[in-house]
């Protein structure tokens, strides 16, 4: 059905464009696209790109939010493609040809991105199917146990979504060594006596002692619970949490989309800056008519404009894809190349190493943001491109352009980059104060939380663990323990070590 | 086409709802939302609904630029905080967030929650209006309202019947007698008119403040019976010792200093009704607002015989609301009770202040007539 909507002339530039592409090294899933008007795009928009979610009011409103912003004109979505096999596309019906060419060569770049980049090796590329899953699980839960209620406890679960620890799927661990519950007892630590010198040796008061020390010794083991800090709260929670069979399973799919969407968040300059580098060269070096010319260049401006104050990953992604290439290319790279410090020599530095095209596919591959930004942003980079730092200016009430210092502006982007943005939040002990409280504890790193945000979001964690939750956090430098009982948030210093 | 995203947008209009009813006593009292409307909605701030997380606050946070400019240089009010990725945050506090609402679903709303009964109009069968309904379809007309899947259908049609259909060179050329057009009848439409006379005191001892409660006042009575009927009209009289018809911007501007004859309000009213709304036609509301202070006793005496004859016989309503102000000596809405006690017709309620607005709508609008 859907593909019978999708007129000819867009396929014939479907080929052509994916030929274009496929020629330069591109190599991608199988693309499927679909023609939309601007309330199903919308629609699909609010769905995140699926076709089928679980029934949400949160959707509502981001669609609401959508048609407002369409209907005023402040913005509308050209483009939108989900990382699954085959690629799901979707192009604004009515849009110019010019634009549904740069829309497709865009896409074929996304595509490419999402099957060779490492972050996405481990997700779900039958998510469709997925989310449709998770769709009938919770309506069947709701048809048992009622759309509110069921809605609450998706609430609930939602405000703790970003709990996650977005690498954990990278990492291969030893198989948890589990000891068994019906393991011998540790022998007591006898003392070596022959048989008949055994019960003077070895007394039973001397033996009671023994056991008595081994015992709490093991106790004192046991006692931190979870063993070491535990980032993926929601897993914990799953773990842990006394739940009902349902709102388990909910919170398992939440969980599941959370995971789902987070290498989208951890590669967002790399992913959106290669699909800006490669449309402008499969348009401008192959696809465009000259009648086009015009439509291209007005497009892609808007693309990649910038604003005071904010930073427009498109523009970074594809200036720092475009720097990395013509390094390699010239060889600008290197022990010799990072000690020379004559500036002369290095604008001039060109070894003809022709390795730039071969470099930026290796770095779609292997990096993701952070290691991006990391290796790539360097002080030429940095000067050239005008970068500067911002922050809120108390005195004046402004936010203000506080430095363009290279290692300023660096620390700042890989600050904002760190955990997608989120603050990180672990679970430090299940067993707080030996009440079977939970306490969480924020990873201060120089940036306070939303205070009240997070109440209202301690108070879910509470509804989860349906006992009191604390988080040990630091506000203006102290230390400071939220706690939630029954709803209650009280409030009052802690020591905050480490 | 419906679309699945219908649900779940139904949903989240639901829970707008509950906020707004949660609310609405605060936003009838503040009255801000007046401002903020529209043809035929309003846009109301509602506490967010989204979902809390823990996220970083703003202002410690910062940023990365990319552009010309000096340190030091700002890059806009504190307002928002520009940033990569990020939702923009907001200021402390709390987040609100823009809802349009329709008025009709406004006045749902307020009716649930003040349990407001429904109008029973009067005499809705006697009001009608006629209203063109398409329904048919004719071989003359105008071109304008030609009917092109009919019209091409007949011509198919023609030229099968007649061989002249050539099915490798489909064209389909209709002729005059192909032509098929649009054609209408005329419906009748049970329809109940009502209209809304307000009087306001604007006398010296009314000041901006009692003003406004009436102006808030005025805009939930409209809201509620707009909702009722399909036609309704306001029409706006202001009197201190004498009476005048204004525009409704007028109405609540104007500042008199004279005396206070209620009567010349009352007059006027009477007069209105009698010229333009015919009582078996109309459904008909005269509020009236004052601090309660009338020039004399025999004034009041004749706005008794006034409202007796002229006016209680023809409305289905008569509401007198007094504000209270600190020069009022609010003695008019003891003279109506004391003459009216016993009378359906007339409802009288103070208004202290701005919190007992809701209140008063209730009194006002809860009979149900």
């Amino acid at each position: 059905m859907a593909l019978k909507r999708f007129p000819a002339y867009l396929r014939d530039i479907q080929e052509e464009i994916e030929t274009y592409a496929r020629n330069f090294g591109l190599e991608f899933f199988p693309i499927v696209y679909e023609v939309l008007d601007y309330k199903t795009m919308n629609e699909v928009a609010a769905y995140g790109g699926f076709p089928t979610r679980y029934p949400h009011w949160r959707f509502g409103m981001d669609y609401e939010q959508l048609s407002k912003s369409y209907e005023w004109g402040l913005s509308k979505i050209y483009e939108m493609v989900i990382n699954t096999n085959p690629a799901y596309a979707y192009l604004l019906e009515g849009n110019s040809t010019t634009d549904q060419k740069i829309v497709m060569a865009h896409v074929c770049a996304h595509v490419d991105f999402f099957k060779h980049n490492y972050f996405f090796s481990k997700t779900n590329r039958k998510m469709i199917d997925g989310m449709a899953n998770h769709a009938a699980r919770v309506r069947r839960h709701m048809a048992r146990w009622g759309q509110e209620v069921v809605e609450d406890f998706i609430d609930t679960c939602l405000s703790l979504e970003n709990l996650i620890d977005p690498m954990s799927p990278y990492i291969v661990r030893a198989r948890a060594t589990r000891k068994d519950e019906d393991d011998p007892e540790p022998e007591v630590g006898k003392l070596r006596a022959k048989g008949y010198m055994d019960s003077f040796i070895n007394p039973p008061s001397y033996l009671e002692a023994q056991k008595k020390k081994k015992e709490e010794e093991a106790k004192r083991q046991k006692r931190r619970f979870p063993e070491s800090p535990v980032r993926d709260v929601m897993q914990f929670l799953i773990d842990h949490a006394p739940l009902e069979h349902w709102q388990r399973d909910v919170l398992e799919i939440v969980r599941d989309e959370a995971y789902y969407f987070a290498p989208q968040a951890m590669t967002k300059i790399m992913n959106e800056g290669w699909a800006v580098y490669w449309h402008s060269r499969i348009l401008t070096e192959k696809a465009l008519t000259a009648a086009e010319v015009i439509d291209y260049a007005d497009a892609n401006s808007g693309v990649l404009a910038t604003s005071p104050g904010r930073l427009n990953p498109y523009k970074l992604g594809v200036e720092l894809f475009r720097n990395i290439e013509d390094r390699w290319n010239k060889g600008q790279y290197g022990k010799e190349w990072d000690e020379c410090d004559s500036m002369d020599l290095k604008r001039n530095w060109d070894r003809r190493t022709g390795l730039g095209r071969q470099k930026i596919f290796e770095v779609r591959k292997l990096y993701n943001d952070i290691t991006f930004i990391d290796e790539f942003f360097t002080l030429e980079f940095c000067v050239e491109n005008k970068f500067y730092q911002f922050g809120f200016q108390e005195r004046t009430g402004n936010w203000e352009i506080m430095s363009r210092e290279h290692k300023k502006v660096k620390d700042q982007l890989l600050r904002m980059l760190t955990n997608r943005g989120q603050p990180v939040i672990v679970v430090e002990d299940g067993n707080f104060e030996n009440r079977s409280e939970l306490l969480l504890r924020h990873i201060h790193e120089g940036i306070d939380l939303d205070g009240a945000q997070a109440r209202d979001t301690l108070r879910n964690a509470a509804k989860l663990w349906t006992r009191p939750v604390s988080l040990l956090t630091k506000v203006d430098g102290k230390g400071k323990l939220l706690r939630c009982e029954d709803g209650n948030i009280s409030e009052r210093s802690a020591e905050y070590s480490g | 086409m419906s679309q699945k995203i219908d649900l779940d947008h139904g949903r989240f209009r639901q829970i707008i709802r509950g906020k707004i009813k949660q609310n609405l006593r605060k936003y009838i009292s503040q009255g801000e939302m007046i401002a903020r409307k529209g043809k035929d909605t309003v846009a109301i701030p509602i506490p967010s609904v989204d979902i809390p997380h823990f996220k970083h606050g703003d202002k410690q946070q910062g940023g990365v630029g990319q552009g010309d400019g000096e340190v030091g240089d700002a890059l806009g009010q504190g307002q928002e905080q520009p940033g990569a990725g990020h939702q923009a945050g907001d200021r402390p506090g709390e987040h609100l967030l823009d809802i349009e609402v329709s008025l009709q679903e406004l006045a749902e709303i307020m009716a649930e929650e003040l349990e407001l009964p429904r109008i029973q109009p009067k005499g809705t069968e006697k009001i009608v209006a006629w209203k063109d309904k398409y329904s048919g379809i004719r071989t003359t007309g105008p071109e304008s309202l030609r009917h092109f899947r009919r019209t091409f259908k007949q011509a198919i049609r023609r030229q099968i019947s007649m061989g002249t259909y050539d099915l490798k060179n489909p064209i389909i050329v209709p002729i005059k007698d192909d032509k098929r057009y649009r054609s209408w009848r005329k419906e009748p439409l049970p329809q109940s008119n009502a209209v809304i006379i307000y009087m306001m005191d604007v006398s010296g001892s009314m000041g901006d403040e009692q003003k406004e409660i009436v102006r808030i006042e005025s805009f939930w009575i409209d809201t509620w019976l707009q909702s009722q009927y399909h036609g309704i009209e306001s029409r706006f009289i202001i009197h201190d010792a004498m009476a005048k018809e204004v525009d409704r911007d007028t109405f609540f501007k104007t500042r008199e200093s004279g005396g206070t004859m209620i009567s010349s309000a009352y007059k006027l009213c009477a007069k209105l009704i009698d010229d333009e709304y015919p009582a078996d036609r109309w459904n008909i509301y005269p509020f009236h607002f004052s601090d309660g202070d009338n020039w004399s006793v025999d004034d009041t005496h004749t706005c008794v015989e006034l409202l007796k004859k002229d006016i209680l016989p023809y409305v289905n309503l008569f509401c007198y609301g007094q504000v209270e102000s600190p020069y009022g000596s609010g003695q008019f809405i003891k003279d109506l009770t004391e003459h009216f006690d016993e009378d359906e017709r007339v409802v009288t309620s103070e208004i202290k202040g701005k919190d007992a607005i809701m209140d008063s709508i209730k009194e006002f609008l809860g009979k149900g007539k």
